[in-house]
């Protein structure tokens, strides 16, 4: 690693060098603005989300290339998440925005805080070296545990903001002591590309390598919250701010997807042919995958908690997008002429559409996942939570326009055509069959029956039941255009899902030949 | 044939058709209006369908056929043949009726009611006219949710567990099925079921695929022992949801058969056609026994649309000509009795609220075109000759001698059930005294509802008297389906 300036290609890192400059500039305009100008800090952080993707937009690179000395990657699915990022955020402070202020926690020190857990993500999904992989998560992380206890006069914000730390401070430890042996065990190797390629040539010693890969595995598995590492989950999501839950499920699953995919695909899949430490890592994530959608689909069934029963449901929803990714990671697959050898273009074909799968999903989840909250935050108004799914009951009677919205959101969770949940499911179904795990399809598909009655129970009290308390919906006009937007775009991203399925696809193409 | 893409307009006419009624919102009068307009505008674009079908081409018809999702490879390809014509004109004409029952009898969400009704139409057709798995596939799930909410908001006091329990049970069996056509897709490379009838499977497979067809459409149709959904099913939702119920949903499941099972996996299919038989045959006999026994006159139709379903598996699984055409006229014909008889037990409902035998008798005094009415359909679904019921049966147990003494026998027992059932809930509700107040005080039907008992008791007895225009078109495609039938799909060719 050598960083002389010839290499370090620093345009590349325009939008994270931007948002940086715009938080700090953030502190200090709205240090000495403060109250004078109370939108402030929401308006420059919208600004600044929309210039970042208008500059992640114009530095699109369809072809990867690598800056500070290959610390930093910039490459297709590098910017399509990014962009997916901003998105969601912006769509997150907007849905928060008059909740917030509702409950005075409207403070810019709010803003400063997104844009920083903003700054976290990006730097974790174009991240191409283990320290910088660290530097990122922790700047997300750290930011959310303390949005996560905004509410400090809260007992249970503050409790779920101490909870979150802990384990989250745990599983950051974990990841960092997996990344040391994984440095030991490949002769000081912190590059993900070179990593893989010692690991590819086998002359690393195999038991550190796969004693790291185990740790790495966890930190992943916890920053996804599937199980055995899902436990904060549900408290943390019941314990925050509404608001900060909406940013909490959204953008964070998308940087830690793309720590999984460039960790785990680019990092430690060893040689293709004898598909080495990827199998090792894809039995560990078939049992994460496997126990998440077992236990998110029947422990949602129980929750009263709207909150918690998304956390649950989230917890399913990670489990399915790990399928797909680890469907990329078999050698062999089955196909129309008896199996498919490794190596070859149609297995190549196959490992990129089983990637591209779980970034579907995810991308496809982040849309689900703002809805839905954006829902309960819609029913939250002044000295009132909308916490419970019995606030749901009635809402055709009340408004019928957002109990059909809702019930958009409800079916495409549960996978049911033609919404974007469908074709999210039938994408990693389709990979995971084809990667021969035939019986984990159909655990799979069971769990999505059980998941099913959950859902339904949101549509059954919205339109079934009548309304016990009418509260009538007050927020502003934008935020009901905007989800509504969201929640249309998820029907209408089911009827024609084939741009966003194909680009998903592009992506994975132009990054595998860096795996390999 | 025309170049007007008419099979794309019967799905789509209704759907977005529904979706206006729904921005309507709470004006009623112009929501039954437009809805009416929209079910009559469906039909009629259905008509050249029939007319314009040869009844002696081999294979699909009207096709459609562009690429719609290049990452799975999954067509919008949509045709017809000689086995699915009559499906959609049915379910067209079937969507006009409900719209006309249930344009006094709703008065909650009026427009809600309606949208449903008529996108769920335009999705039953996508069902019957999808080519590519994977369409078909979706658009036989996206039917479950306008069901399920007409089930559950407009239907009795029990109808959150009724679309509950139908909702998880089908899509527990389609759900296996979907696992089936991504794994066809992988072996064969694409979604086209047309191609997919040429695929070979060996028999381990063919037989994992044959029981993850049956978990899907057995429930649908429904098969015993999977047919408890149904009756909870039909007592719960309103009047128009059962006649669509009965009419149409029930055939996807049948029509699921022919289309896929049968020529996908003839091997298993001939393997295991004494298990469909033998279900079958436990539906026509047992199920009609328990019909019997109702006393709650929804209830008991919905029985009897279980045993005449197990006529359909029944006759689909004899596997010759007589049999399967049998089976597709009892499908039809099952689509005009049943929902019928559902508009009958309607009519009488929405004066009395009450659908128990027993509140009733002594009917025929207040309400004489009624009873006629009531009696025609009554007839028809007891199988009498000249009635459209009868053509259906009794093809069915032409086929069954073929095959067998003893399962033809069985199956005529339902000649004698079916009577008992019907003529003695009949008698019950029909003659006697006049058993109360309520009965005394009934009024004879409105012209409103003499127009769609009317056509359809027209329908009933033109194709029990003359059946000619519904078997011919089926002639070729029951033929082409039989040569799949018979070929071995095994992967290595037979010396």
């Amino acid at each position: 690693m050598n960083f002389d300036v010839s290499n370090l290609n620093i345009g590349l890192a325009t939008a994270e060098i931007f948002v940086a400059i715009m938080v700090l500039a953030v502190m200090l305009v709205t240090a000495f603005a403060r109250e004078t100008a109370r939108g402030l800090g929401y308006a420059l952080a919208q600004l600044t989300l929309i210039v970042a993707a208008f500059i992640t937009l114009f530095t699109l690179n369809t072809e990867a290339s690598s800056a500070f000395g290959g610390m930093f990657v910039s490459d297709l699915p590098g910017g399509i998440l990014k962009l997916v990022v901003y998105f969601s955020m912006m769509l997150a402070l907007l849905y928060g925005r008059d909740y917030l202020a509702d409950r005075k926690l409207d403070r810019p020190e709010f803003y400063l805080l997104a844009l920083l857990t903003t700054l976290g993500m990006m730097v974790l999904i174009t991240a191409n070296h283990l320290l910088v992989v660290y530097v990122g998560l922790e700047m997300m992380s750290l930011s959310l545990y303390a949005l996560v206890a905004f509410d400090r006069d809260s007992a249970r914000s503050t409790e779920a903001g101490m909870k979150y730390f802990v384990l989250g401070a745990l599983a950051s430890g974990l990841l960092l002591y997996g990344m040391s042996m994984i440095y030991g065990a490949t002769g000081g190797a912190l590059e993900l590309s070179a990593i893989n390629k010692v690991a590819a040539e086998g002359t690393a010693d195999k038991n550190i390598l796969l004693f790291g890969l185990v740790f790495l595995v966890a930190g992943i598995a916890f920053k996804l919250g599937t199980v055995p590492f899902h436990m904060w989950v549900p408290d943390v999501y019941q314990g925050s701010p509404t608001a900060v839950t909406l940013i909490l499920s959204s953008a964070p699953k998308l940087a830690a997807f793309a720590m999984a995919l460039r960790l785990l695909v680019v990092g430690l899949s060893g040689s293709p042919e004898l598909s080495g430490l990827a199998a090792h890592w894809q039995n560990m994530l078939l049992f994460v995958a496997a126990a998440s959608i077992i236990l998110g689909n029947i422990a949602a069934l129980k929750q009263t908690n709207i909150k918690r029963m998304l956390a649950y449901s989230g917890i399913s929803h990670m489990g399915f997008m790990l399928l797909g990714l680890l469907s990329g990671a078999t050698g062999n697959f089955s196909g129309a002429e008896g199996s498919i050898i490794a190596g070859t273009p149609e297995a190549k074909e196959l490992v990129t559409m089983a990637y591209s799968s779980a970034m579907f999903y995810a991308i496809a989840y982040v849309l689900m996942s703002l809805a839905a909250f954006g829902m309960v935050v819609l029913l939250s108004n002044k000295g009132f939570e909308a916490e419970n799914i019995e606030d749901f009951k009635g809402l055709n009677s009340r408004n019928p326009w957002f109990a059909l919205l809702m019930l958009f959101v409800m079916f495409s969770m549960a996978g049911i055509p033609f919404f974007v949940g469908f074709f999210a499911k039938l994408a990693v179904l389709k990979a995971v069959i084809q990667a021969g795990f035939l019986w984990i399809a159909v655990i799979a598909v069971l769990m999505s029956v059980i998941g099913a009655f959950y859902y339904l129970r949101i549509v059954k009290l919205m339109y079934f039941d009548e309304s016990t308390a009418p509260c009538p919906i007050s927020v502003s006009g934008e935020m009901q255009v905007l989800l509504s937007v969201n929640a249309v775009a998820i029907a209408l991203l089911g009827l024609m899902p084939d741009k966003l399925l194909s680009l998903c696809k592009q992506a994975m193409e132009t990054m595998l030949p860096l795996a390999s | 044939m025309t170049d007007i893409p008419l099979l794309s307009l019967a799905i789509w006419i209704p759907i977005l058709g529904g979706v206006l009624v729904l921005a309507i919102g709470s004006n009623d009068r112009l929501a039954r209006g437009v809805a009416l307009l929209t079910a009559v505008f469906g039909f009629a674009v259905t008509i050249p369908l029939y007319t314009g079908f040869d009844p002696t081409f081999n294979g699909m018809q009207f096709v459609e056929k562009r690429p719609w999702i290049d990452y799975f490879k999954i067509n919008y390809y949509l045709g017809i043949d000689g086995l699915s014509v009559w499906f959609l004109l049915l379910n067209s004409f079937i969507t006009v009726i409900v719209v006309l029952a249930g344009w006094e009898s709703i008065k909650s969400r009026v427009s809600q009611y309606m949208a449903a009704f008529l996108i769920m139409s335009g999705l039953m057709n996508g069902i019957f006219s999808a080519l590519d798995g994977m369409l078909f596939y979706i658009f036989f799930e996206a039917s479950l949710i306008p069901l399920y909410l007409i089930i559950g908001i407009w239907g009795g006091p029990n109808r959150v567990y009724a679309a509950f329990k139908f909702f998880l049970f089908t899509l527990a069996g389609s759900l296996l099925m979907l696992l089936v056509l991504i794994y066809l897709r992988n072996v064969s490379g694409n979604f086209e079921i047309l191609e997919w009838h040429g695929t070979k499977l060996s028999m381990g497979v063919q037989t994992l695929m044959f029981f993850a067809f049956l978990a899907a459409f057995g429930v649908k149709v429904p098969m015993w022992p999977v047919h408890t959904w149904l009756p909870d099913a039909h007592v719960e939702a309103p009047t128009g949801g059962s006649v669509v119920l009965a009419a149409i949903a029930l055939k996807l499941g049948a029509y699921g058969f022919v289309r896929f099972a049968l020529p996908i996996v003839p091997d298993a299919c001939r393997e295991y056609s004494w298990l469909i038989v033998a279900l079958s045959l436990i539906a026509v006999v047992y199920i009609g026994f328990v019909a019997l026994v109702q006393t709650d006159m929804k209830k008991l139709v919905a029985y009897s649309s279980i045993s005449h379903m197990g006529f359909v598996t029944l006759g689909f699984f004899l596997q010759n000509k007589l049999g399967i055409e049998g089976a597709l006229i009892q499908m039809i014909s099952h689509g005009f009795v049943s929902g019928a008889m559902f508009l009958c037990i309607g009519v009488l409902y929405d004066r009395v609220h009450s659908r128990q035998i027993a509140d009733y008798g002594g009917v025929v005094n207040t309400m004489p075109k009624f009873a006629v009415f009531f009696m025609l359909f009554a007839m028809a679904n007891c199988g009498l000759p000249g009635t459209s019921g009868f053509i259906g049966e009794f093809t069915v147990i032409l086929g069954a001698m073929q095959n067998s003494f003893w399962v033809a026998f069985l199956a005529a027992t339902t000649l004698i059930l079916g009577a008992a059932y019907t003529l003695w809930m009949y008698k019950r509700v029909v003659f006697g005294a006049v058993a109360n107040n309520k009965v005394a005080a009934l009024q004879d039907i409105s012209r409103r509802e003499f127009l769609f008992l009317a056509v359809l008791a027209l329908c009933v007895l033109a194709m029990g008297l003359y059946p000619f225009p519904f078997t011919e078109v089926m002639h070729t495609s029951v033929d082409e389906l039989l040569n799949h039938v018979a070929l071995s799909k095994f992967p290595v060719a037979l010396p």
